[in-house]
């Protein structure tokens, strides 16, 4: 009886690997990255060079607006630092003393100023297509970091032959149905890295990505660094109680 | 949780040996200590979230223009989500907050410990009692018996000072930290 | 009630005008538990704590939280950033969910092995179906309050089944809603039950103690206590064995809150709510997943009713059958140890659950094996649609009819000394 619950369990699990297979686009390949398993972390100096890539390349088009200035804090930017970048953008407030809005130079406490209003602009100035906010882009999409880093080096200047490309898109190996309105973001050494470190596209995909990760998920560090304490507490407590259950079993026949 | 757990080991089968008792007497209190601690540590995460959170605590300063303030006037402004009273006072209301004998005070304080500039007193605008907002911002306002602020609620006066002077109220209007930016810009908090 | 005087003065005064140390003495100490329970037998506790668990981090979350569509995303977002620990209580409560439907499937699964729900417990049985009911329907309005893409269709698309009632269907979506499509007073009214229903749960839980306190617990052999020797205390016996089980069930939740806290979710949740768009693949929670296979797998009319309509019915049959179960099984024989033939269709039918959950997690069209194309998942679901109905109402009665069942021991005590349960068992 077992065995056939076994075979059938096994069945039913090669059915679904099966159907994963049966998609159109090819799943994105796995990256090496340091935030993976149980200790991951986040490497801080591709986060630092992953901001830079953002704020350089991507914040023309897309928000990040679930991300604070302050928030840099966290990933090895000083105060002065921050408040800087912070200043480099203005933001609405208001209203003053007459009763009107005015702008005012960004302070570490707002968030990340979006580069458009609102959608409607983002459209009419991106031909009609919506750049998403980034904030949450990592864990919003079906295979994460793997899929964003894959998507971004993933352009082809000409689709394969036979493929109808409509107009105004892009080709792209793993977005899903290959028709992407956004043009490739990145060009070769299109910024200059405070570290040195050679600005190919490959580069900057991995950095961007990590930031864009580390936008989704700030809370990671601490949530691995409690789950490893709170485990090793559980187990030895559950091994206390297992002990206690015994002994106090021992004498039920 | 303990408490019935101790009534546990005095359960039926009773006198066994001695020593076997003593060993599960000793696991027990180690397992119900070890669980009482972790119990004690996970109400942590709970109580800590309704403290303010990151973006609340990030927000705690505000700067404010005190050029159109004419000598005598006062401005209220919001910080932190209370009242801060900042009053331009006149040479004569400085003088009466700096004769008091501080042996009068309740809750004595010079006037010198509690302005920066003596023309620009900067107190919060909630009565110590039990948190009314004081009147006397406004010139129609009721300004009590010292020429400061009166609260309504339970009948407390306060001088040009904003210290206490009758009533209720234990101390004197709480003085945020503030810094003056340039000669006309303060920056609270 | 036994009455036991009580050593202490405090106790005792309060004791003799609210007999509450006496109640919790009668129930959780002195309570004569069979003393060959196994390890099955924890999932009814746990999944008791787990709704505790689940009360304490919504209240926690309810503070942050702000049911309005254009604050909803954004404050649970807040939660998860710049709340103390708001990260923990949310991916505590959000992975409690599925831990809560994992245990009280495990739960019900036990009691179908073993037939915990024969006479004389019944109406226990009928609470606990109940009480699965109120959870799906809280589980339901609570995935709708963090407004993100998945939210808001599944809002859309279960709200919408009502309309396949005859005559009034529209108008009940429309109650339903608040509105002309989901909107803010939907998600105001669904935060309201959300907060409303789990009550409700603990109360149905109260109802499902009180009558499980009155014949008290079913075993693994099935049969009746015939006396103390039978029986051992809950307290230290059970009190411990459940506290062991909940230290490895908690490190097996906590292990998915710390480390894969989003594995149960739907990556496009963390998209916000956009009424205008349908995500390319929407599906419900895993625990949803076998309903709403079934819902699917009815897309032909019968007569002058339609599909949609029959697909609802059939939804909410799958779950109404069980409160026939009772009268359905006419075996007396409780255990599925000494019923050989209900043994071997209790795992087809499990089989049969996890197919159909398998089926609702795939688009119906697609090919069940890679290169097969005639056979889609929509022919699997229905295939295991109607074997579920078919275990129920033709399988379970015949079987009760036909089947030999083996001899049962005397008494829980007899086996337990003799030759031992496991040569029982496994003969």
């Amino acid at each position: 009886m077992h065995r056939f619950l076994i075979t059938a369990l096994a069945g039913a699990a090669l059915m679904a690997a099966s159907a994963t297979q049966a998609a159109e686009t090819p799943e994105a390949p796995a990256h090496d990255w340091s935030f993976t398993g149980l200790f991951g972390t986040y490497d801080r100096d591709a986060l630092r060079r992953g901001f830079q890539v953002y704020k350089e390349v991507c914040s023309s088009c897309h928000a990040m607006k679930r991300v604070a200035y302050r928030n840099l804090g966290s990933i090895g930017f000083s105060g002065g630092e921050i408040a800087e970048i912070a200043a480099e953008y203005e933001v609405e407030d208001g209203p003053d003393e007459d009763g009107e809005m005015f702008f005012r130079p960004a302070r570490p406490a707002d968030r990340f100023v979006s580069p458009f209003e609102n959608e409607a602009a983002a459209r009419a100035a991106n031909g009609g297509a919506y750049p998403l906010d980034l904030s949450l882009i990592v864990k919003a999409r079906e295979g994460g970091a793997d899929y964003i880093r894959a998507l971004l080096v993933g352009y082809r200047d000409e689709p394969p032959e036979g493929f109808e490309l409509n107009v105004g898109m892009y080709y792209n190996d793993y977005f899903p149905g290959h028709q992407i309105a956004m043009p490739a973001p990145m060009v070769e050494d299109q910024v200059e890295y405070e570290d040195g470190t050679p600005a190919t596209i490959e580069q900057m995909a991995e950095d961007v990505t990590v930031f864009m990760t580390w936008a989704a998920s700030p809370e990671m560090e601490a949530r691995k660094n409690m789950g490893i304490s709170v485990l090793i507490f559980l187990v030895v407590l559950t091994g206390m109680l297992y002990a206690l259950k015994r002994q106090i079993w021992s004498d039920v026949h | 949780m303990t408490d019935t757990a101790n009534s546990a080991t005095a359960a039926p089968e009773g006198e066994a040996d001695g020593e076997n008792e003593t060993r599960r007497d000793f696991l027990l209190i180690a397992t119900a200590t070890v669980g009482a601690i972790g119990a004690g540590l996970a109400a942590w995460p709970f109580i800590d979230s309704m403290n303010p959170a990151a973006d609340v605590r990030a927000l705690a300063s505000t700067d404010v223009d005190l050029s159109a303030i004419e000598e005598g006037q006062a401005i209220t402004v919001v910080w932190r989500g209370k009242p801060v009273f900042i009053r331009r006072r006149t040479i004569g209301e400085i003088e009466a907050a700096r004769a008091v004998d501080l042996g009068d005070l309740p809750d004595p304080q010079s006037d010198e410990e509690r302005v920066q500039k003596p023309e620009w007193l900067v107190t919060l605008g909630i009565c110590t009692h039990l948190g009314c907002i004081p009147l006397g911002q406004r010139s129609a306002d009721p300004r009590g018996d010292f020429d400061g602020w009166f609260c309504p609620c339970h009948g407390s006066h306060y001088d040009t000072s904003g210290r206490i002077r009758k009533g209720p109220a234990p101390r004197n209007l709480d003085i945020p930290t503030y810094t003056f930016v340039d000669d006309e810009t303060i920056r609270i908090g | 009630m036994t009455t036991r005087t009580w050593n202490n003065p405090i106790i005792r005064w309060i004791d003799y005008r609210l007999p509450v140390f006496s109640f919790m003495d009668h129930h959780l100490v002195d309570y004569p538990t069979p003393k060959n329970l196994s390890y099955w037998w924890n999932f009814g506790s746990l999944a008791g704590i787990t709704l505790v668990i689940m009360i304490a981090t919504g209240v926690f979350l309810a503070m942050h939280y702000t049911p309005h569509v254009d604050y909803a995303f954004d404050s649970v977002e807040r939660i998860m950033r710049d709340v103390n620990y708001g990260w923990l209580i949310r991916y505590l409560h959000m992975n409690g969910a599925s831990m809560f439907f994992l245990v009280v499937y495990i739960h019900m699964f036990r009691a179908l092995y073993y037939g915990s729900y024969k006479a004389p417990r019944e109406i226990l049985w009928i609470v606990g179906v109940l009480i699965l009911f109120a959870m799906m329907a809280t589980a339901f309005v609570g995935y709708v309050l963090p407004w993100g893409q998945m939210s808001f269709w599944a809002a859309t698309v279960i709200t919408n089944l009502f309309s396949a009632i005859p005559l009034v269907g529209e108008s009940i979506v429309t109650w339903l809603w608040g509105g002309f499509s989901v909107d803010n007073p939907t998600l105001n009214r669904f935060f309201s039950l959300h907060y409303l229903l789990p009550f409700v749960i603990f109360g149905l839980v109260f109802v499902h103690l009180w009558a499980l306190h009155v014949h008290r617990s079913n075993n693994p052999l099935g049969i009746d206590t015939k006396g103390p020797q039978d029986t051992i205390p809950f307290h230290p016996y059970y009190t411990i064995k459940d506290a062991f089980g909940l230290g490895a069930f908690m490190i097996f939740y906590l292990g998915f809150v710390f480390f894969a806290p989003d594995f149960f979710g739907e990556a496009i949740n963390y998209e916000p709510a956009n009424p205008l768009v349908t995500p390319p693949h929407i599906v419900p929670e895993w625990y949803f997943l076998p309903y709403y296979a079934i819902l699917r797998s009815i897309d032909f009319d019968i007569w002058f009713v339609s599909a949609k309509l029959i697909g609802v019915i059939a939804m909410f049959a799958s779950i109404a059958v069980l409160f026939f179960l009772p009268w359905l099984d006419r075996s007396p024989v409780r255990s599925a140890r000494f019923r050989p033939i209900y043994k071997q269709f209790f795992w087809i039918f499990f089989l049969v659950c996890i197919l159909l959950g398998v089926v609702g997690k795939h688009p119906p069209n697609d090919p069940v094996f890679g290169g097969v194309e005639w056979f889609q998942y929509i022919h699997l679901g229905k295939i295991t649609t109607a074997y579920y109905f078919l275990h129920f109402l033709v399988i379970i009665p015949l079987i009760g009819w036909l089947e030999r069942p083996r001899p049962l021991p005397e008494s829980i005590s007899t086996p337990v000394t003799r030759r031992g349960l496991a040569a029982e068992g496994t003969a």
